[in-house]
């Protein structure tokens, strides 16, 4: 028990000496002294709370693309139906109770119609799953029902190209090491640690930024608009606010003949030459400047209407062609919100629209208070705890204490190592900690102090105090552990790194409370031969 | 040097006398905390609720203004604010239930929390936003059930593990120790009103792990007691195996205390009610694993052959002590 060879001296000190100079660049750090950059530097992140930044989850809502699909595939079909079986007539085509269905005017037609759209239904992937099912209802009725195979390959689709989509918008603004992860079927984190305005970034997140260019229709009149009548082959779309479509609250554009803003190449931030208003000013690809050039001849003197995401931010009069394939939006943008506008263009449209279900920002003065405050309760409290633990046990307390130092520098260092994150409860983690490694040391020496009161001799009492004092040591240790780890799997975001210094904590403070004091004791013991000990 | 010695040796306090009116006392004090959890409710905050809290720092002004702040809020038409300062008195949170129709509508409450945030800037030239919390109803829902699963897992896993290394009584104690202290803690967040959010919760089972400790050394005791003495009656041992403990007790339970008063006194603001939460626990954790963790015991009918009865090390060493005179 006390029998240390030299090796497992070695060992156990070389064991500690690593992790505690692991520990030596996050100390240089938070003295804010420069660590020599040839050297290896593992550090202690600093999570959100302390460093200040946001952590904002993004979710999207899966029926949106449900029905996106629907909308696709009713087009999809009327446009095979054309190519393939021009003679085939059909009517009644819906995208209700989440299918699309139509009706076939010639029953005899059916098969060939059944022919020309199942290509559509073929799924994408190899696995030769189909991605909708095909019905036929009362003889002349054609469903098709999307299956959930299908429908979850869309949502993930979705997802991936909006995480994409997120990743571009965020390295737009210039941020430092930003964090983009999926999670779950339908939802992103994004943590950007240093942000000085988080309410940017969730502007510039929750734009969906889709952009369509559609003919006014002028021919509704404002009373049939007000009560919700178009005339057929168009639609009624809401205008962003009262400026932007001349006072109306809606405008009705033609459904079809539009041109979608995803033919891009470029998008700016600039200034309208007359009044220096800011607007955003952007560059079709080859094919879409060629549509714009064609739309815009075609209807010289017409007003058409700017939509973004569903909203009318402005319908211009179209004064003469626009064949360069650039263009102008203006609307009633400020400087930051065109420039917002631009990099969510430049970025592409999010598949789906993506909702802030949760936010946590903090302010980096904030945090840096932070930092101080736990920093001087650790340094007082454990300097307090030093004193009432020397006091109470004299050379043994000093074993205890000179223990105690080893353990927070090798919990700081095995976090630099593993690379983990520091939070706010993850000092208040520490402090408990060191305050749990000391009951380690109190269990021991009581114990000595027992069996020495007893009647054992010095070395028989210190070998006895250390083998029974370590079963209750190992089961109150395991016991946290296991809540520990519950708080790791369960718990989120700041929980989370309170559980992680808990969990080294209990594995340090084991190390250096019994196997590290115990060797120095022994080392005493054989050196010193005392037949008395103070406890 | 003359050592600091707390507990005398040779201690013998009959804590077991008063088991009776002590767990009477306790179990009243349960009764009474889920009655006020139940009636008066716990403050919860935005990470269980939803809606959102937002901190905020009047850099130029002594105090905040809290009368005209609550009132500019207010006039958004999102509800009344619950307005608390928190550290200094220029240091204010803004706390808000979830706007209405907010089930259906996910974002409206990063909505809200966007629009509250712009309007205090545009009132207040020297606000300073320290930091925004804003939680949906959907998030908030998950959030608090992994939480209440974390806290149930925990404290049967303990249990159980406990079990396992000691008996079934032994594992049955503790986890009623464990139930006494939670309930205990959350009575207390109920009488103050404190905000109960997630870092409670980090709280509760950092508690949960302090009063297993705690109940654990006891119960260590008592098994070797119970092996070393077979013949003692019940009450007796439970006593002499909480006393020889006594020291440990006493010595950590204020080593605990002296770090959580630091933290307490000069640590962040923000995390004050989590160590609250801990500080509490410390003494209702101490004070369970004597007076309720080690009584229940006898009313479970724990007895020497309970555990196997082989002669233990301990036995062997004793008696061949004795033998060699």
């Amino acid at each position: 028990m006390l029998d240390f060879p030299r090796w497992k001296q070695a060992f156990y000190w070389s064991l500690a000496a690593i992790a505690m100079l692991a520990a030596l660049p996050s100390i240089f750090a938070f003295a804010q002294l420069r660590w020599p950059s040839q050297l290896p530097r593992p550090e202690v992140n600093l999570g959100l709370d302390l460093a200040g930044g946001s952590h904002i989850l993004l979710e999207a809502n899966p029926d949106q693309v449900r029905r996106q699909r629907l909308e696709a595939m009713d087009e999809d079909v009327r446009q095979r139906l054309k190519q393939n079986a021009p003679d085939v007539r059909i009517g009644d085509i819906s995208t209700k109770d989440g299918t699309v269905s139509f009706l076939v005017d010639d029953p005899s037609q059916l098969d060939k119609a059944r022919e020309a759209v199942l290509p559509l239904t073929n799924g994408a992937q190899l696995t030769g799953q189909r991605d909708w099912d095909i019905q036929v209802l009362d003889g002349n009725r054609i469903v098709l029902t999307p299956t959930q195979a299908g429908i979850d390959l869309a949502v993930s689709q979705a997802m991936d190209t909006a995480t994409e989509v997120v990743r571009k918008r965020i390295d737009a603004l210039g941020t430092r090491e930003p964090t983009i992860i999926r999670q779950g079927a339908q939802r992103i984190v994004v943590q950007v640690p240093g942000l000085k305005d988080p309410a940017a970034l969730k502007a510039l997140l929750g734009q969906t930024a889709k952009l369509e260019f559609k003919l006014v229709d002028s021919t509704a009149s404002p009373t049939d608009l007000a009560q919700g009548i178009v005339p057929p082959g168009s639609q009624i779309v809401p205008c962003a606010d009262a400026g932007s479509c001349g006072g109306a609250p809606t405008l009705a554009v033609r459904r079809l003949g539009g041109i979608k803003g995803d033919q891009l190449t470029n998008a700016q931030q600039t200034f309208e030459q007359q009044n220096n208003r800011p607007v955003v000013s952007i560059t079709f690809d080859q094919a879409g400047g060629a549509k714009f050039a064609k739309l815009t001849s075609e209807n010289v003197g017409k007003p058409f209407a700017i939509i973004l995401d569903g909203k009318v931010i402005s319908a211009p009069n179209i004064n003469e062609p626009i064949l360069g394939g650039s263009a102008q939006i203006s609307g009633n943008f400020t400087v930051e919100s065109a420039n917002q506008l631009a990099i969510s263009l430049r970025s592409g449209a999010l598949p789906v629209d993506l909702k802030v279900v949760e936010e946590r920002s903090v302010g980096p003065d904030l945090g840096a208070d932070s930092i101080k405050k736990g920093m001087l309760a650790m340094l007082v409290g454990t300097t307090a705890l030093a004193v009432f633990i020397l006091v109470t046990y004299g050379r043994f307390g000093v074993y205890a204490c000179a223990a105690l130092i080893v353990n927070v520098l090798m919990i700081l260092g095995i976090m630099a190592i593993a690379n983990t994150t520091l939070t706010l409860p993850g000092i208040a983690g520490f402090v408990l900690t060191i305050g749990a490694a000391v009951d380690a040391n109190v269990l021991i020496n009581e114990r000595i102090r027992e069996e020495r009161h007893r009647g054992r001799r010095v070395v028989q009492a210190v070998e006895m105090g250390y083998k029974e004092a370590s079963r209750a040591i190992f089961d109150a240790n395991i016991t946290n552990v296991i809540a520990a780890a519950l708080m790791f799997i369960f718990g989120s975001g700041p929980v989370k790194g309170f559980a992680v210094v808990l969990v080294i904590g209990i594995v340090t403070s084991v190390f250096t409370a019994v196997t590290m004091t115990r060797m120095w004791v022994a080392n005493w013991l054989r050196r010193a031969r005392p037949t008395e000990i103070a406890l | 040097m003359k050592l600091l010695k707390l507990v005398p040796d040779n201690t013998n306090i009959r804590f077991l006398r008063w088991r009776v009116p002590f767990y009477v006392v306790s179990l009243l004090l349960m009764a009474a905390s889920i009655t006020l959890v139940m009636t008066r409710g716990l403050n919860m905050g935005v990470d269980f609720v939803g809606g959102q809290m937002i901190r905020v720092t009047f850099t130029q002004s002594a105090a905040a203004p809290v009368g005209p702040l609550r009132e500019e809020v207010t006039a958004l038409g999102f509800g009344e604010p619950i307005i608390q300062q928190f550290g200094k008195p220029n240091e204010v949170s803004i706390r808000m239930k979830l706007p209405e129709g907010s089930d259906k509508d996910a974002g409206l409450a990063d909505a809200m929390a966007k629009r509250i945030t712009a309007d205090i800037k545009a009132k207040h030239a020297d606000v300073r936003i320290d930091g925004v919390d804003s939680v949906s109803g959907k998030v908030s829902k998950e959030l608090g059930w992994t939480a209440f699963q974390a806290l149930g897992l925990a404290a049967l896993a303990v249990a159980a593990y406990i079990w396992i290394r000691f008996e079934w009584q032994f594992g049955v104690g503790a986890l009623f120790a464990l139930v006494h202290d939670v309930t205990l803690t959350l009575g207390l967040f109920a009488i103050t009103q404190m905000e109960f959010d997630l870092n409670i919760v980090a709280a509760l089972l950092t508690l949960i792990g302090y009063s297993l400790n705690d109940t654990i050394v006891v119960y260590d005791r008592i098994r070797e007691n119970l092996k070393k003495y077979r013949k003692m009656p019940l009450p007796e041992l439970l006593d002499l195996s909480v006393n020889e403990t006594l020291a440990r007790t006493i010595v950590t339970s204020l080593s605990m205390l002296i770090t959580l008063v630091a933290l307490l006194l000069l640590g962040p603001n923000v995390i004050f009610g989590f160590t609250a939460a801990i500080t509490l626990g410390i003494f209702v954790g101490t004070y369970s694993s004597i007076y309720m963790a080690a009584p229940i015991l006898i009313w479970l009918k724990v007895t020497p052959k309970s555990f196997v009865p082989t002669e233990s090390e301990i036995d062997k060493q004793e008696r061949l002590a004795r033998e060699r005179g």
